[in-house]
C-alpha cells in the first residue's frame, strides 16, 4: 500500500514536469502562447513562495508582494547600472528582496494571526511608496525601464533568451525547477517538519523544544528569498519593474492563487496561478471588470472546495 | 542526593487573584511525585511555572542545580523537561509516527537541519519505533493522530514527551476523561516509565486510585496554598487534607 502511494506520487511528479516541459508545444494549439506559460511559471513560483509560509508554517503574510517587487527592482538595477548579465540580475534581485525580508522578518516574527498580516501589509506598503515616490532612482509611477534580459553565454555557445520565446521559457523553467526543488527539499527536512509542527500546534511545538519565533523568522526569510527570485524572473519576463508589483493588492493576488489551487498541497499554488493568469489573459480581453469575475470564481472555489482545486482532485483520485 | 527539581516559594498572581501562593517543592531523581488538590487549587498554574509556560510573580525554580526561573519554555525542554497538557496537545493532521518523529529529531539536535542523511534518518526511525513500542502505539504508527481514540491520543502525547528523552516528565492529568480500561493502561505505562525506565515524574491527577497506586510522595495544594506533603499513607490520614476534600465543616 505504501509502495503504491509512493508510485502515485512519482507518477504525479512526472506528469507535472512533462506537462511543463512540453508546454510551448501544447499551449499554442489550445489558443495559448509561450509567454503566457512563462508568466504562469513565474507567478506560480511566487504563489508557492507565499504558500511556503501560509500552507506549511501556517503564517499568513499579506505583504509578500514587497519582496517580489524588490526582487524585480534588484534585477532591473543590476541590468541597468551594474552589468548586462542575466544571472547577475537574478542574484541581485534575490539578495535585495531576501535581505529586506530577513531584516523585516526579525521585527514581524513575534506577531501572530491578524497582527502578523497587518504588519506585513504595512511594511509592504512602505516599499511600494518608496518605489512610487523616488522617481529619480526607481522611475516612480512609470516603473523602472530601459533594461532588458541578456543572452546567456556558455563558453562559445550563446542562448538567445531575449528574442526566442521558447528559449526563454525553458530558461525560466530551469530556474523555477531549481527553486521549487530547493523548496521541496527543505519541506522534507527536519527543519521543514518543525515548520509543519508550528502550523499544526504552536504550543506543542514550543514544548517540544522548538524556538517558534526563530523558526517562523527563518521560514519567512526563506520564503522572501524565493519570492524575490520569482520577482527577479518577472523583471526579466517584462523587461520592466512596476511599482504596482509591490502593492498589497498584488500580495492579495498571490494569496488568492495559493488558496484557489490548494494551500496544503505543494503544487496547489502553481495550479492556482495557472487559473488566475489564464482567466486574467482571457477575461481582460473581454471586459475591463475581469477582476470581479475572478473574484466570483475565487468565492465559489473557497465555498465549495475549501481545500482548493488540487486538494479536491487529489482526494478524488485517492478515493 | 541532590534534588532534580526545586521550586522555592513560587507565587503567581493574575491581577488581584493569587493562583499559587508561596509554594515550595523538591523532587529527587527517580521520584514519582503527584500533585493533587480540589478544583481551583492552582495545580496547573504551578505546573505552568515549572515548565515555563509563564514566569512566577515571585519565587524561583531550580532544575538540576541551575536557576531556570526566567529560562524560556523551549530551552527548559532542551535542559530535560518534557510535558503533556491537561487538554491533549498534538499534531492532529499528522500520523503517530510523524508526531513522534518531530520530537525525536528535535531531541537529536536536527531541528535546524535543511537535510538529513540516510544514517541519521534510520537512527531517528529506530528511536521512534522504540518510543512507540514503549507506549504501545506501534500498531497505530501510520494512523492520523486526530483519528485515534482519546486514550490513544493521550498515549501519543506521552510518546512525544518521551521522545525528547526528558530527565523530568511532567504529566498534567494523564487519565483525564478516560474510561476504566484506558485509565488502567495509562497507569501501567506511567508505572513502567517510573519503575523500568527510572524516569523522574511529576504528575497532576484527580483519580485517587491512580495516585495512591503510583506515587512515592504526594503534594496537596488547596486554594493556591501548600496544604500538605508526604507519602501516600501520610496523606491518607492527614486531617487538613480530609477537610479540604470533604468540605471545611467536616
Amino acid at each position: 500500500m505504501i509502495v503504491s502511494a509512493d508510485n502515485r506520487k512519482l507518477a504525479g511528479l512526472a506528469t507535472i514536469w512533462i506537462v511543463l516541459a512540453l508546454a510551448p508545444y501544447w499551449m499554442a494549439p489550445l489558443g495559448g502562447y509561450t509567454a503566457l506559460g512563462t508568466r504562469i511559471l513565474v507567478l506560480g513560483l511566487a504563489a508557492m513562495s507565499v504558500n511556503f509560509l501560509l500552507g506549511f508554517t501556517g503564517v499568513l503574510s499579506f505583504g509578500h508582494a514587497a519582496y517580489f517587487g524588490l526582487g524585480a527592482y534588484g534585477a532591473g538595477f543590476a541590468l541597468k547600472f551594474l552589468a548586462p548579465s542575466t544571472p547577475l540580475a537574478l542574484v541581485c534581485g534575490m539578495l535585495l528582496g531576501g535581505i529586506a525580508g530577513a531584516a523585516l522578518g526579525a521585527l514581524i516574527a513575534r506577531r501572530r494571526g491578524v497582527y502578523f498580516a497587518m504588519v506585513t501589509i504595512a511594511f509592504g506598503q512602505v516599499f511600494y511608496y518608496i518605489a512610487f515616490q523616488w522617481s529619480s532612482v526607481t522611475g516612480g509611477d512609470d516603473g523602472l525601464r530601459n533594461f532588458s534580459r541578456q543572452p546567456l553565454h556558455f563558453g562559445s555557445a550563446t542562448i538567445d533568451i531575449l528574442g526566442n520565446a521558447n528559449a526563454f521559457y525553458y530558461f525560466v523553467l530551469v530556474c523555477v525547477a531549481l527553486a521549487v526543488g530547493v523548496m521541496g527539499f527543505i519541506l522534507r527536512s527536519p527543519f521543514g517538519r518543525t515548520m509543519i509542527a508550528i502550523r499544526e500546534n504552536e504550543r506543542r511545538a514550543r514544548f517540544l523544544g522548538i524556538p517558534v519565533d526563530r523558526h517562523i523568522w527563518l521560514a519567512f526569510t526563506l520564503s522572501c528569498f524565493f519570492m524575490a527570485f520569482a520577482g527577479a524572473l518577472y523583471a526579466l519576463v517584462n523587461n520592466f519593474a512596476d511599482p504596482r508589483g509591490l502593492h498589497y493588492s498584488q500580495s492579495g493576488d498571490f494569496v488568492m492563487m495559493a488558496v484557489m489551487g490548494g494551500m496544503r498541497r505543494f503544487w496547489g499554488p502553481l495550479l492556482g496561478a495557472a487559473i488566475f493568469v489564464v482567466l486574467q489573459d482571457y477575461l481582460s480581453s473581454v471586459t475591463v471588470n475581469w477582476m470581479s469575475f475572478v473574484g466570483v470564481i475565487f468565492i465559489a472555489i473557497v465555498l465549495f472546495f475549501p481545500r482548493g482545486l488540487l486538494g479536491v482532485l487529489q482526494r478524488r483520485s485517492e478515493a | 542526593m541532590t534534588n532534580l527539581l526545586e521550586v522555592r516559594g513560587a507565587t503567581k498572581r493574575f491581577g488581584s487573584l493569587v493562583a499559587v501562593r508561596d509554594v515550595s517543592l523538591a523532587v529527587q531523581p527517580g521520584e514519582l511525585r503527584a500533585i493533587i488538590g480540589p478544583n481551583g487549587a492552582g495545580k496547573t498554574t504551578f505546573f505552568n511555572m515549572i515548565s515555563g509556560f509563564f514566569r512566577p510573580t515571585s519565587g524561583s525554580i531550580v532544575f538540576d542545580g541551575r536557576d531556570i526561573t526566567s529560562t524560556p519554555a523551549y530551552q527548559r525542554v532542551v535542559l530535560g523537561m518534557g510535558r503533556t497538557f491537561q487538554i491533549t496537545e498534538i499534531f492532529p493532521e499528522l500520523t503517530v509516527f510523524e508526531n513522534v518523529r518531530i520530537s525525536t529529531e528535535v531531541a537529536d539536535g536536527y531541528r535546524l537541519r535543511p537535510w538529513i542523511g540516510r544514517a541519521a534518518k534510520d537512527h531517528v526511525r529506530r528511536q521512534v519505533e522504540e518510543t512507540l513500542t514503549l507506549t504501545g502505539l506501534q500498531a497505530k504508527a501510520q494512523r492520523l493522530v486526530g483519528e485515534l481514540s482519546h486514550g490513544d491520543q493521550r498515549a501519543a502525547e506521552i510518546a512525544m514527551a518521551l521522545a525528547l528523552r526528558p530527565r523530568l516528565l511532567l504529566l498534567d492529568e494523564p487519565t483525564a476523561g478516560m474510561g476504566e480500561q484506558e485509565t488502567y493502561e495509562i497507569t501501567q505505562l506511567v508505572r513502567r516509565l517510573h519503575k523500568d525506565s527510572k524516569l523522574t515524574i511529576l504528575l497532576i491527577e484527580h483519580d485517587m486510585r491512580v495516585i495512591f497506586h503510583l506515587a512515592d510522595r504526594i503534594t496537596v495544594l488547596d486554594q493556591g496554598n501548600l496544604l500538605a506533603e508526604g507519602t501516600p499513607q501520610e496523606i491518607a490520614i492527614n486531617e487538613a487534607v480530609q477537610s479540604a476534600y470533604l468540605g471545611k465543616a467536616a
